[in-house]
């Protein structure tokens, strides 16, 4: 079973959504909509499943709809059309159409929200802050202290549960916007930019410490970037987004192989190609006689080193499927310019 | 012109007519009141005026220092306080201190939830906004008139003057408060499923206590500023002595009563200026 499911969402901003509508299903843009109707198109016709334990990323342009869809899923955003289904218990719960005491239920204990801005309370102390969704679903005393301890462990973050937030820097105030998301145990995460307001470095220790904690904890992550580099390494499948609409949905193999128009293929063309290619895709195809063998998954970055032993043969399953050679490399690597 | 001047706009009559007819039906409620607030003055005068003096002087100290945790401002209240006692005015100071802080319990009373309540609906808030222009620009002379005409004339008119000049500070600026509330962290506190009595409570009250204590000042040091024309309603305090050296021409009198309000308000001013 899925834990989240978008069925046909449209989200249009404005007192008469349902007058921006019709333009939409004509395939209108969100200039003509706004100029004719006065409405602003969020997002329209999105659907998207995420499975349970799956990074799935929403990728696209600053105004594609990216975060107006990620915030349908806990009803930040009010959906004008279609159904937004959380897994609550087993049940397929529509949040778009549930009880505000079902709507808290669900935004207490199945899914949490870590914010581009971090969203902190800065007259609490990293500590409450952690605390504060355990808080909010009534839970007290010692098993809220218990649990927030182990979370600010979890996060590299042990000695500072006293410290007020504001005087963590930017990348440990995101660890406890983290740490907050997680303690709620809540097996659905949304995370809107998380990484954006930090420096390069910062960002991808968080991204490979992200991958770590996933590794342990296997929630269900839905994950908004603009950057497709972080989009190919934390996604196990990418939606991308363009004026509101989802344009393709794939695994990073298949997007970047693959691209469906466009406006995808450019977002691919500015992308580290070190981060995706792995050695069946730079491989000259063939039985091969390298002087060593690799197999077919091994990401480009780990095979470079080795092709000064000189070319290799790409193996799966046993059986060869082809060369790598420093030529077939730049090659390939040419071809995504 | 004398077209203009003849048909002059009935303004007089209908305030008179508007304060007959509350007198006439509205007469409970105003005596209710009066009870209340006559019930609230005798209580915190009471707890001024029983102990001994130096026992009230070394209390107030001793709060000072452990809002300031520094010994120059406590140091500067005692002072405060031995000069008042040394001139003899221990007991109107005790008065107006009552008149003050009952001034600070109805006006917070009723102005940190009206200030609530005008923040969550924008649109009250555009219809109270002149009011509360109103209430503080009309000369506190006028609305002592239906002060006494509903309150007669004593501490409760008194303190219902003072209210009615200094309320709308602290509406203004709880309103302030909790509208600015950052829209992120009412955010964040929906996304983790809060009830609007906690996003109240764990977001906006905290995020809007800068203003509220800010509010809680201005309360205190506006309703300082009415004991005096509390006194034309007969209000006891400092005000009194600075009236009747008014009456009688009497520099010294008015010097001295004077002096010490300024006194009490520098006090009460470098008291509550504490670092949060
Ligand atoms: N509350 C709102 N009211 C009106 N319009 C809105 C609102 N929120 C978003 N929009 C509009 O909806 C469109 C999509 O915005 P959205 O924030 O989802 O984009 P995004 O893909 O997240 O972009 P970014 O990378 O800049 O965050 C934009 O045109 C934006 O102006
Ligand atoms: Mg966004």
């Amino acid at each position: 079973m899925s834990a989240v499911a978008f069925e046909n969402v449209s989200i249009i901003f404005g007192d008469r959504p349902a007058s921006a509508l019709p333009l939409a299903d004509a395939g209108k843009d969100r200039g003509e909509i706004q100029s004719e109707t006065g409405q602003v198109l969020g997002a329209h016709d999105c659907t998207l499943s995420v499975e349970e334990g799956e990074i799935v990323v929403l990728m696209g342009l600053s105004g594609s709809g990216k975060s107006t869809l990620l915030r349908a899923v806990n009803g930040l955003n009010k959906v004008a059309r279609g159904r937004v289904l959380v897994n609550d218990d087993g049940d397929m719960v529509d949040v778009a159409s549930c009880t505000a005491a079902r709507l808290r239920r669900i935004r207490q204990r199945r899914v949490a929200m870590v914010f581009q801005q971090f969203g902190l309370l800065p007259w609490r102390t990293v500590a409450e802050n952690v605390g504060f969704g355990l808080e909010l679903a009534g839970q007290g005393g010692k098993e809220r202290t218990e649990t927030v301890k182990r979370q600010l462990a979890l996060v590299g973050l042990a000695d500072w549960g006293d410290r007020k937030v504001g005087e963590l820097s930017g990348g440990m105030q995101q660890r406890v916007g983290l740490a907050r998301a997680f303690a709620t145990e809540a097996p659905v995460l949304l995370m809107d930019e998380p990484f954006s307001a930090l420096d390069p470095l910062i960002r991808t220790r968080l991204q490979d410490e992200l991958l770590d904690l996933q590794s342990e904890l296997k929630r269900t992550i839905l994950f908004v970037s603009h950057d497709l580099d972080e989009a190919f390494k934390i996604g196990n499948r990418i939606a991308i987004m363009e004026g509101g609409r989802i344009v393709q949905t794939g695994t990073p193999r298949e997007i970047f192989s693959n691209p469906a128009s466009d406006y995808v293929a450019d977002f691919v063309a500015n992308m580290n190609p070190l981060g995706v290619l792995t050695a069946r895709d730079v491989m000259e195809p063939g039985t091969g006689n390298g002087a060593g063998e690799i197999a077919a998954e091994t990401p480009i970055r780990d095979l470079m080193p080795r092709l000064k032993e000189g070319p290799l043969t790409v193996t799966e399953a046993g059986a060869a499927l082809g060369r790598v050679t420093s030529d077939s490399v730049i090659a390939r690597l040419c071809a995504n310019s | 012109m004398d077209w203009l001047t003849e048909h002059k706009l009935p303004v007089g009559d209908a305030a008179e007519a508007v304060f007959d007819w509350l007198q006439e039906h509205g007469g409970w409620f105003f005596d209710g009141m009066a009870v209340a607030m006559e019930a609230l003055i005798e209580a915190i005068l009471w707890l001024l005026q029983t102990p001994h003096e130096m026992l009230v002087v070394l209390l107030f100290t001793a709060a000072t220092a452990a809002l300031h945790r520094s010994w120059q401002v406590p140091l500067m209240v005692f002072l405060g306080f031995l000069f008042i006692l040394n001139q003899g005015y221990w007991e109107e100071t005790t008065e107006s201190l009552t008149l003050v802080l009952s001034a600070c319990v109805v006006c917070m009373g009723v102005g940190v939830p009206v200030g609530i309540f005008a923040a969550h609906n924008p649109g009250l808030y555009r219809f109270l906004r002149p009011v509360l222009d109103l209430m503080q620009t009309l000369p506190t002379f006028v609305y002592l008139i239906p002060a006494i005409v509903f309150f007669g004339i004593g501490m409760v008119p008194g303190l219902i003057a003072t209210v009615i000049f200094v309320v709308p500070a602290p509406i203004r600026l709880t309103h302030l408060g909790i509208s600015s509330t950052p829209k992120a962290l009412l955010e964040a506190a929906d996304a983790f499923g809060a009830t609007p009595g906690q996003k109240l409570w764990k977001v906006e009250l905290p995020s809007a206590l800068p203003q509220i204590m800010a509010g809680l000042n201005q309360t205190i040091m506006l309703s300082l500023s009415m004991v005096v024309i509390a006194a034309l309603v007969g209000a006891d305090g400092l005000g009194v002595p600075v009236v009747r050296a008014l009456n009688r021409v009497d520099t010294g009198l008015g010097f001295e009563a004077g002096l010490i309000i300024v006194v009490v308000a520098i006090m009460l001013d470098r008291a509550l200026r504490w670092k949060q």
